[in-house]
Formats: structure tokens, C-alpha cells, sequence
């Protein structure tokens, strides 16, 4: 059987969502970001907000997230994607603004920008791909790297001596009274890319109907930085990163 | 006409609300004006001054060496402005807490007992008007008419009530310049 | 009529900055700038203009909340004082490299550090030579009156606009803390939705009506791309150098020396030059109003006439820098006076040093 009598109309029961660009990623296969992309760009479809959405992309892994998602989208510096954020919301209150930003962007030097973002209530949604490595710089070591994880930075293994403790910062942003909805999710099985989903479109209309800040955790995998093949790093980070950073919501008001 | 005038004294005596008001009676009698204050920390205290130029022409310096014009509200004050009234000029002063009285005689120095005057009217916070009104006597670059104007202007509409006294302030001080 | 109104300079940038139709203001209190957002504060213009007033958390903040909402497209604003101003490099350069249009103020206090909050003028070389890292340039502009800090308000935001850059109004403690006449320009209405969409065809505010999608970001991985990137930036300066050169002359036609000194400086300087001119002593004055693009060819002119140049700023010497390159040789000699660390000089102090250059000057 050749693969042109399979890939036929008839047998389609998946596409490559309407505002996924066709340019390939720069991910590392097996990386959670791919699936957090094509689940914005399924919802910002189904959701009919392509025309009034504004994205702010990170400095970390996702920096190209604008050549992926077909809506605008700003670039900020390190850290200062909830500052852009809390501006383009401000000036168009009829457009969605979103960040979308990994773990030393949104826990190490952006953590005042994130703090005052969510405790403003700004009516943006944030994003967080919590991988527990800086991945873009080569595997160094981030905010919420687990004790004893080798990284870059620390090659003998994350010591609290040294290094201090694993941050986990979510629930920190749901003590705060400008948050509506805090969730912790992760896309390694359909179950859970399915319910991480059924998160981000909640967070998508809290933000349209102006309730607050949303925050959508996805604890991720860096199976380059980790050093694991992609099936590994799932199960590492279902034994180790789930204790740490356990799923599900932590505030929803 | 131009008129160079340094108000000075302690930080909270109301030397920047003077120089205020001076300036905005200017601003009614259609000069040129500049008020330039000393800021910061030394506003809670220390030692405060307020630079004022009335002019009928355009206003260079806001910052100056000499002045036509010194009010003196404290001994550091005058130690600091006494020397720097240009000869043929006007030093107002008011003798409470001065224990080195001023020695120049090439100007005209003019002792007002302003805080003995704030006793009579028993109320400290005319200090600043009186010393105003003595100006307004001993120089009258602007008019007592353009003071209350001003006064109109630059205070809340809710103080407004507080206008007849602090027009007898001024009235007070003129009459103790002359 | 025109109302004439007596206020700070940091209250008229407040006022107008609303009549401008300014989309957004973030801020972040130092001395001696607070005015601004406190002014802005009581006037509360979002409930006629509909303009944002935000007090941010860090003028770090501050600036990419400004980069933020210029890439929209907005009219936005900041302001901060000298330690703040370093804060906001990073933002700045981003405006730069992002080519969005943005209003800074910078209402300039003595360093380095935190040094002090009197006035100075010792972030000409920050200002000017662009401040944060890459190559790149602001508009400054340099305002020696209350007058001018409400009227640069307007030029900054025009200025930026048209050349889609940042530009900074580089003021002093003097300029922004002193009380003065002006007259308020009239109000605008802010843009329509449409006016900044047709104005701002780049800008990232929702695709609306547009097929493709507009992405602002200052990142170029492949450097060939980067440097065409960098040499359009080029160009656009050398634009602005052949149109905005900006600056004002007194007593210059019959000058025998010459001064040269920007912002409030100028004026004290103007002082001690009408009371020498009194003695028959004849210098002149020329004071940069634009301080990037640099009046490098008047300054020229104007040396090449005169006996000698000083230079006075609140500073160690860095205007001079820009002096000593315009003027070339054979040339007068080029001396500098300043005072640093928040000292104002007088117009005494001024025409002695000027005298301890030049004695032969001395009637």
C-alpha cells in the first residue's frame, strides 16, 4: 500500500490547525511547546479571535512563537512580556492579549513584571511552559529546576546550599487578589492535552470578559536539556516534576 | 521694571507659597514671572528659598548672584543672602530668632516683627502674608489688588473662605513696613 | 484667547501630554520628575481623553509597558529621572531596534549613583549616544523653558512619528521643578481606532481587516538580515541630521566669543552675557535645542568667526566632545565650565570663568 492511498480526504481525522504557520519550528522533537502552540492556534480559531488577538512572545525557547501562530504579535525583552502586556491590554481593551513565556523568563527576571501584572488583575492571559531549564541557552539551570537536576550551570546536581530551592510560583500568583484563575497543566498524554485545552480557552474568555488574570501552567519536558529521550522525559517528569509541581487548579474564582 | 526677589527661611515658614503667590500676582499683573525654588528633602525642615522674577521683559536666568530683594525668615538665611543684596536694594527681615542683626548700610533694610504680629492675630499661619504685605510696601512691584487675585487662584476653592484673612495679613505687613 | 497659566515644567509636560492626545502615560516616581504622574493623577484624564495613567512597579516596567503599547501603534509616554533613566536603557534600545515611536522624559538630577536630586545635566552623553547597547540615536531635545517642555511634548510624539524613533526631552531639575508662564496647547482628540491603523500600518494591535499578520520585534538571528536591519537605522538618522537640527542664537552677529550651552545653562548663561555686554565685552550665545542631531554646522560657522568658545553645562565636560568634533581646524581654542553633583553656577560665575580663558577679553 502506498502512503498516497492513505493520506486521503476521506481518511482525515486531524489537520494542521488554520493558524499554525506552515514554517517549520525550531523546536527539538518530542518538545511540549509544539502542542501548547497548536492548541492556541485551535483556539484562537474556534474562538473566531484571530482578527483582535495580540501575543507577546519571551526571550527563551518560544522568542519565535511569532513565526508560528498567524496573529500579531510583539517581541518583548527578557522577563517583560506581562509589562507589554498590561500595555496593549490597556490601550485595546477589544483585543486579547496573551503571553506566552517560559520558566527564567516568567520566575527568574521577570518575576516583579509577573507579580505586579497579575496582582493589577491586568485581563491578560499568561502562558507558562515550566520546563525547569533554561533550553535556548543550552540547558542551564532555571527558577524551578528540581533539587539534584544536573544542568549546565549545575553539573553536579541542583544543591539548596548553593543554588536555593525549586520555585514554584503559581501558587505564589494565586494568593494574589488580581488573579481569577491559576491552573497547573501538561500536554504528555491526549487526556492531558485535552484538559490543557479546556484550560486555555478558560482563560481566553475570562480575559475577554475582563475577570483578571489568568495563568495557565504547563509543566513541560526539555528532553534536549535533560538529557533523556522524549518517552523518558515524560516519565521523569510525571515521578519527578509532578511531586514538585503537582497539576491542576490552584485558584478559580 | 524687573524685580529680583529671594525669599528664604525655614523649610515649612511658607517661603515657596509666598514666592507662589508673589508670582502668580505677577502672572495677573500681566508680567513676566520665574519662580525657582530650592527642592527636596529640604522642604521638611531645613532650609528652604524660593528665587522670584517680575519682569516687564523677557526673563533670562531663573538662578542669580544678587537680588533687588531678600525676605529673611532665619538667622542661616540672612547669614547666606545678606551679601548678596545688591547695593541700593531691600532687605525685609524679621527680627524674631535673628541674633546677629543685619550690618549693611548701603541698602535699605527694613525690620518687620511679623511673628509678633501672627500672635495678635492669633494665627500662626498668616506668617508668610504679613511678611508679604511688607514687601508689597516696601516694594510695590505688584498690587495688593493682584495678590488676592492671585491668592484666588492658587488656593482651593474649598479655602477660599480663608481669603479676608489672609488679606488682613497682607495689610497688616504693609502697614508695618512703612 | 489663549489662557496663560503659571505651572511647572513637569505639570505642563502633564498638561500636555493630555492635549496632545498621549494614549498612554507609564510612570514610576523619582525626584525631581513626581510631578508629572502626580499631575497627570489629579487631572485624570481617562475620564475625558480616555488616556491611560499607569504608576508602574519598577521604571524597568515602566519602559516596556511603553514598548508595549507603542508597538500597538499608541501615542505612549514615560518619564523618570537620571538613576531611572539607566533603568530604562534596556527598553529604550528595544524602541530603537524596534523602530517605534515613544516620548521619554528625562528631567536630569546629578550622578553617578544615586548621587543627588538637585539639578544637572550629566546624561548628555547617555542621551546622545544613544544610552542602551547597539547602535542607535534618540531625538533629544533640550528645553530651556517651561514654555518649551509643554511645546516638546507635541515635537517629541510629531518627531517620533514621522521617523519612527524614540525621542527624548532631556531636561534638568531647573526647567522641571521652576514655575513659569505658558500657554497650553489646544486640546486634540486622541486618534480613532482607524487614524492609528492608517498611521501605523506596522502596528500589532489585531490583524482586524489585514490578511497578513504584523509581528514588532527588535530579533534578527541571521546577521546578513541584521545589518540590513541596522543600515536602514543608519539612514533614517542621517534623514533626521539633514532635517531637525534645531537651535537658537543670541548676540551672535557681532560676537568676538562664543558660548555654547544648552537647557537651563543657557539661560543663566544668556545673564552673564547681557551684563558683560554692558561692559562692551562681546560674546555670544548658541544654545542647541536638539542636541542629537548635533548643530555641528552653525557651531562651525560661529567658531570660525569668534576668538574662543566656552562651553558651560552641569557636567565635567561632555557637550564639549560634540564642540570640539564640529569645529575644525585652524579653530579657536574650546574651553569648558561646569559644576557638577547638583551645584547650579550663577551668571557671576559664568562670565569669571569665561574671563579666566580669555583675560584679553576683560574691558
Amino acid at each position: 500500500m502506498d502512503f498516497k492511498d492513505i493520506i486521503r480526504p476521506e481518511n482525515k481525522v486531524y489537520a494542521r490547525p488554520r493558524l499554525l504557520t506552515e514554517n517549520i519550528t525550531h523546536y527539538c522533537p518530542g518538545c511540549s511547546h509544539g502542542v501548547v502552540h497548536r492548541i492556541v492556534a485551535e483556539l484562537l480559531d474556534e474562538m473566531g479571535l484571530e482578527d483582535r488577538t495580540i501575543g507577546i512572545a519571551p526571550v527563551g525557547c518560544a522568542v519565535f512563537a511569532y513565526n508560528y501562530i498567524d496573529v500579531d504579535w510583539i517581541e518583548a525583552a527578557h522577563g517583560r512580556a506581562p509589562a507589554l502586556a498590561t500595555a496593549a491590554s490597556r490601550l485595546n481593551p477589544d483585543c486579547l492579549v496573551f503571553t506566552y513565556q517560559g520558566d527564567g523568563d516568567l520566575a527568574a527576571i521577570g518575576t516583579a513584571e509577573t507579580i505586579h501584572a497579575c496582582n493589577r488583575g491586568e485581563n491578560i492571559v499568561i502562558i507558562f511552559i515550566n520546563n525547569a531549564i533554561y533550553g535556548m541557552t543550552g540547558g542551564q539551570m532555571a527558577p524551578t529546576t528540581l533539587l539534584g537536576m544536573k544542568t549546565a550551570t549545575t553539573p553536579y546536581g541542583r544543591r539548596v546550599d548553593l543554588n536555593g530551592y525549586p520555585l514554584a510560583i503559581s501558587p505564589i500568583l494565586a494568593s494574589l487578589d488580581g488573579t481569577c484563575y491559576v491552573t497547573r497543566q501538561a500536554v504528555h498524554t491526549p487526556g492531558a492535552v485535552r484538559k490543557a485545552k479546556v484550560a486555555i480557552r478558560k482563560a481566553f474568555t475570562n480575559a475577554l470578559e475582563k475577570r483578571g488574570t489568568s495563568v495557565v501552567e504547563i509543566v513541560s519536558t526539555c528532553n534536549s536539556g535533560w538529557k533523556l529521550s522524549p518517552a523518558d522525559s515524560n516519565k521523569w517528569m510525571e515521578k519527578h516534576m509532578f511531586e514538585k509541581y503537582p497539576l491542576g487548579d490552584l485558584k478559580n474564582v | 521694571m524687573k524685580e529680583e526677589i529671594v525669599i528664604a527661611g525655614f523649610g515649612g515658614q511658607g517661603v515657596l507659597s509666598m514666592g507662589k503667590i508673589l508670582a502668580y500676582a505677577g502672572l495677573m499683573d500681566n508680567l513676566e514671572v520665574s519662580w525657582m525654588p530650592s527642592y527636596g528633602p529640604e522642604q521638611r525642615g531645613g532650609t528652604a528659598n524660593v528665587t522670584v522674577i517680575l519682569s516687564d521683559s523677557r526673563i533670562s536666568s531663573p538662578v542669580l548672584d544678587s537680588y533687588d530683594t531678600a525676605v529673611i525668615l532665619n538667622q542661616q538665611s540672612l547669614d547666606k543672602f545678606e551679601s548678596r543684596v545688591k547695593p541700593g536694594g531691600t532687605l525685609i527681615y524679621d527680627p524674631y530668632g535673628i541674633h546677629h542683626a543685619p550690618t549693611r548700610t548701603d541698602i535699605k533694610v527694613i525690620p518687620v516683627e511679623a511673628m509678633e504680629a501672627t500672635f495678635e492675630m492669633k494665627n500662626a499661619k498668616t506668617y508668610n502674608m504679613i511678611l508679604l504685605g511688607a514687601l508689597l510696601a516696601a516694594r510695590p512691584v505688584v498690587s495688593l489688588d493682584a495678590v488676592v487675585r492671585g491668592l484666588r487662584k492658587t488656593l482651593p476653592e474649598r479655602h477660599h473662605h480663608l481669603i479676608p484673612l489672609n488679606e488682613e495679613a497682607l495689610r497688616k505687613g504693609m502697614a508695618l513696613a512703612k | 484667547m489663549e489662557e496663560v497659566k503659571l505651572m511647572k515644567g513637569n505639570e505642563a509636560i502633564a498638561h500636555a501630554a493630555i492635549r496632545y492626545g498621549c494614549d498612554g502615560y507609564f510612570g514610576y516616581p523619582i525626584t525631581p520628575q513626581s510631578e508629572v504622574l502626580e499631575t497627570l493623577a489629579e487631572l485624570m484624564p481617562w475620564e475625558t481623553t480616555g488616556m491611560v495613567v499607569l504608576q508602574a512597579e519598577s521604571e524597568v516596567a515602566a519602559i516596556n509597558m511603553v514598548y508595549g503599547g507603542a508597538a500597538t501603534g499608541k501615542a505612549v509616554m514615560t518619564s523618570s529621572s537620571s538613576p531611572g533613566i539607566s533603568l530604562k536603557q534596556e527598553g529604550i534600545s528595544y524602541l530603537a531596534a524596534s523602530e517605534l515611536p515613544a516620548l521619554i522624559l528625562n528631567c536630569m538630577r546629578g550622578g553617578p549613583g544615586l548621587g543627588t536630586i538637585q539639578p544637572s545635566q550629566s546624561d548628555y552623553f547617555q542621551a546622545t549616544k544613544g544610552g542602551g547597547h547597539g547602535d542607535y540615536h534618540l531625538i533629544v531635545l533640550a528645553p530651556a523653558t517651561v514654555q518649551e517642555m509643554a511645546d516638546f511634548v507635541a515635537l517629541g510624539f510629531d518627531l517620533a512619528f514621522k521617523y519612527r524613533t524614540p525621542s527624548m526631552i532631556l531636561a534638568d531639575g531647573i526647567v522641571g521643578q521652576m514655575m513659569e508662564k505658558v500657554v497650553l496647547p489646544p486640546q486634540r482628540p486622541r486618534r480613532t481606532e482607524e487614524e492609528v491603523r492608517r498611521q501605523c500600518p506596522w502596528a500589532a494591535c489585531g490583524k482586524g481587516s489585514r490578511k497578513h499578520r504584523n509581528v514588532v520585534t527588535s530579533l534578527e538571528l541571521d546577521s546578513a538580515k541584521m545589518e540590513v536591519n541596522n543600515l536602514r537605522f543608519q539612514e533614517t538618522y542621517r534623514r533626521i541630521e539633514e532635517n531637525e537640527v534645531r537651535f537658537e542664537e543670541y548676540y551672535t552677529d557681532d560676537c568676538e566669543y562664543l558660548m555654547v550651552a544648552f537647557g537651563s545653562m543657557a539661560r543663566i548663561c544668556l545673564k552673564a552675557i547681557e551684563e558683560a555686554r554692558e561692559k562692551g565685552v562681546r560674546i555670544g550665545l548658541i544654545r542647541p535645542i536638539t542636541l542629537w542631531p548635533f548643530p555641528t554646522k552653525r557651531i562651525a560657522e560661529l567658531a570660525a568667526k569668534t576668538k574662543g568658545v566656552l562651553v558651560v553645562e552641569l557636567n565635567a565636560g561632555q557637550m564639549i566632545e560634540d564642540v570640539r568634533l564640529a569645529i575644525s581646524a585652524p579653530s579657536p581654542s574650546v574651553h569648558h565650565f561646569g559644576r557638577m553633583g547638583g551645584i547650579v553656577p550663577n551668571p557671576g560665575e559664568i562670565i569669571e570663568a569665561f574671563y579666566s580663558h580669555y583675560p584679553e577679553a576683560k574691558i
